[in-house]
């Protein structure tokens, strides 16, 4: 049910005639269960190969994705949700996600919270579940009907009843729905393997759990991994290690390459940087490793004669998989006057423009995150302070520049058709150098607030 | 036995001190400021490269760091290579970084969450030995942690800068803590070079040298990074003393 849809009045469950009647012209498509089943095939693939290695489809509208072990890559779990809708939103997908302790609760939270991503605390599962209807339970219709009738309503009404007379009502299933969803009973997630994913794996005839021996193995699941890898002539960008458990909980690894790669020295280096995220249990049973995304990677000469840059993707990639991916970054510059946005974030290995700043005017070595109100002393519309008090702190303005006026980008923006930003760059009596602004031009109204914000220290 | 010990003795003991000092690895090249004054106190006349060395904020500039950092980029811009900078938190404004002579093309951030992960990523930029210098925000340096540093740094003959930098005005004291950092510098803002119209002139900072291993201390009053990242004694500063040491002059 998509919005242009709603705005016409149309809902879920509605008789065609209905809504024929409603819509003069209205397109009928049949539904296509087989078809949806395997576009939800695709997506699952696509989120494998870039969001996390333990994804399933989870009938008849969903995905269910284990992101342990994969999130650091984004920079954390609300990011990931962040850029995984914003990907999606971008190819017309409307999505809801959430994430949660158990499968269970985040199929509940991601149909039935009123927020479109949630962030379930750990732990919480219980609370952030129980205002939910039963309906997010995934109980059969029948039994969510039976449950209405004797007055249960919401999760919330069900935690806290004995179990065993439901059980005697309603079967097993509903309480083992209700533990699933609080975690008291396991739901493997059998992840999707599409076919033609570059794998290797080994089963142990004795579970293994010391480091060194998975670092072992590793290194040979990668020596492995490498040979097919140069048969085909490719490199890999993203690379998963699952250890699967005695208890058959799978624990994961992800790693993410700048370039494509297929060293195994460096490979097994940056898997055996995590083992320690893994926690083995009772055991491992078998170790699987695949190239989940995969780039063609030709032989190249090298020549000992000229000494080139030296090759940073290694270090790059050590360190991306410490801090994740966006953290790691380079700075260029945009054709922007305002400040904050004359600097984007572009990829360390990302081509080399060579372009900088206009240098008319100097510019602080520290920016604030965000402007911070100071109070000042100014004679309008165009000196600058007298003095400025910032953080509780009065300074004596002694010297100052300006202004330097930064008009709004009324082509992109409509709110800053006639904004104005004045500069100052001042100096107290110590001889701290601060970067001032006026919200304003000291005339027009219009143009600002008249307040003034620090922005910036100078070295 | 004669007064003046032979200069193959006096070899042969340096060699020996600096085999216990574990000093190896490539040999170590040293940056010069281009200031004999300031040249003159560091071992080997100039910053070595494969060391490891402190640079802290004097005032508020503990806090914000904008000067120390001005200082850094100014060293990082006068070396070649790509230069890594670990921060904790990402308020460091590149066009600033360009004006003291380090483009934005040249230098790769990592923004780690703590000052351990800061560390460490330090560590490994250090150790890999393909960067020209490897500059890191941290508030927190433990002996052993800078000893660590000290020997990547070593081993690889990269530079690398503590830019240290505090959250709140009282950790400063932090600074007095001994660290195995070859060199110590505090950088403090300046009231800048008096114009003849209104307005501020090029920034002056208070550079004391306050530790150096093998060298001397010093205090010296200098102008902020040019857009090479060379810094240069003030104009009165410099005749002052070209009075005083006998015809020596540095202008830049």
């Amino acid at each position: 049910m998509d919005a242009s849809a709603a705005t016409l009045g149309l809902t879920v469950g509605m008789a065609v005639s209905k809504a024929q009647a409603m819509v003069p012209g209205l397109r009928i498509e049949r539904a296509d269960p087989a078809a949806d089943i395997a576009s939800l095939d695709r997506l699952g693939q696509w989120v494998l190969e870039r969001v996390s290695p333990m994804v399933a489809v989870d009938p008849p509208d969903g995905l269910v994705i284990d992101s342990t072990g994969a999130d650091h890559l984004r920079g954390g779990e609300a990011d990931l949700l962040e850029a995984l809708l914003g990907r999606l939103w971008m190819s017309g997908v409307n999505a809801r996600a959430a994430i949660a302790d158990t499968w269970g609760a985040a199929h509940a939270l991601a149909r039935f919270a009123a927020d479109p991503t949630f962030l379930a605390d750990v732990g919480k599962t219980e609370a952030v579940l129980a205002p939910l209807p039963l309906a997010a339970l995934r109980l059969p219709p029948v039994l969510a009907a039976g449950l209405r009738d004797l007055g249960f309503t919401t999760i919330g009404d069900l935690l806290g009843q004995p179990r065993a007379p439901l059980t005697r009502r309603f079967g097993p299933e509903l309480c083992r729905r209700l533990d699933q969803a609080l975690g008291d009973v396991a739901e493997p997630i059998i992840p999707l393997r599409p076919e033609g994913l570059i794998e290797v794996r080994r089963v142990f005839a004795e579970p293994i759990g010391a480091a060194e021996t998975i670092a072992r193995y590793t290194a040979k699941l990668v020596g492995m991994l490498c040979v097919t890898l140069e048969e085909r002539g490719l490199g890999v960008r993203r690379m998963d290690l699952l250890c699967t458990r005695v208890d058959n909980r799978i624990e994961t690894i992800r790693i993410g390459l700048a370039v494509p790669q297929r060293d195994p020295q460096r490979l097994t280096r940056l898997l055996c940087d995590k083992i320690e995220t893994i926690a083995p249990g009772f055991g491992i049973e078998i170790m699987t490793l695949a190239a989940t995304l995969t780039e063609p990677l030709a032989a190249r000469q090298i020549s000992t004669l000229d000494a080139s840059a030296p090759d940073l993707s290694g270090l790059i990639d050590v360190l991306a998989n410490r801090v994740g991916q966006r953290s790691v970054y380079r700075i260029a510059p945009v054709a922007s006057d305002v400040p904050e946005r004359s600097v984007q974030r572009i990829a360390v290995l990302a081509e080399d423009t060579g372009a900088g700043w206009p240098d008319h005017w100097p510019r602080p070595s520290r920016l604030l995150r965000k402007p911070e109100p100071i109070e000042t002393m100014a004679l309008l519309p165009d000196h600058p302070p007298h003095w400025i008090a910032w953080r509780g702190i009065r300074r004596r303005v002694r010297r100052a520049d300006g202004p330097e006026r930064i008009f709004g980008e009324w082509w992109t923006r409509d709110a800053e058709l006639i904004a104005v930003r004045d500069y100052f760059r001042v100096e107290d009596d110590a001889g701290e150098r601060y970067w001032i602004f006026r919200a304003g031009d000291g005339e027009n109204a219009a143009t600002g607030s008249h307040r003034w914000f620090l922005h910036g220290v100078f070295g | 036995m004669s007064a003046h010990p032979s200069p193959t003795a006096l070899a042969a003991l340096r060699d020996k001190i600096a085999a216990l000092e574990g000093i190896g690895g490539p040999p170590q090249s040293v940056l010069p400021f281009d200031l004999p004054d300031l040249d003159r106190r560091l071992p080997g006349g100039g910053l070595t490269t494969g060391a490891l060395h402190e640079i802290a904020g004097g005032g508020n500039g503990a806090i914000n760091g904008a000067a120390a950092a001005c200082f850094a980029a100014g060293i990082a811009a006068r070396l070649s290579g790509q230069v890594l900078w670990c921060l904790t938190e990402a308020d460091l404004f590149a066009p600033g970084l360009e004006q003291a002579g380090l483009p934005p093309n040249r230098v790769i951030y990592v923004e780690a969450g703590d000052d351990i992960s800061v560390l460490a990523c330090m560590e490994e930029g250090l150790r890999h030995g393909g960067l020209g210098a490897v500059v890191a925000d941290v508030a927190k340096l433990s002996m052993t942690a800078s000893r660590r540093l000290h020997l990547a740094a070593k081993g690889s003959g990269t530079l690398g800068i503590a830019l240290r930098r505090w959250r709140y005005p009282m950790e400063a004291a932090d600074f007095g803590q001994p660290t195995a950092a070859m060199t110590r510098w505090r950088v403090s803002v300046l009231p800048s070079a008096p114009l003849p119209v209104p307005g501020v002139g090029r920034a002056r900072w208070l550079v004391e040298l306050i530790r150096a291993r093998a060298g001397e201390s010093l205090d010296i009053e200098l102008e902020a990074c040019d857009g090479t990242g060379h810094l240069r004694l003030p104009a009165d500063v410099a005749d002052r003393s070209a009075a005083a040491a006998g015809g020596r002059h540095r202008t830049g």
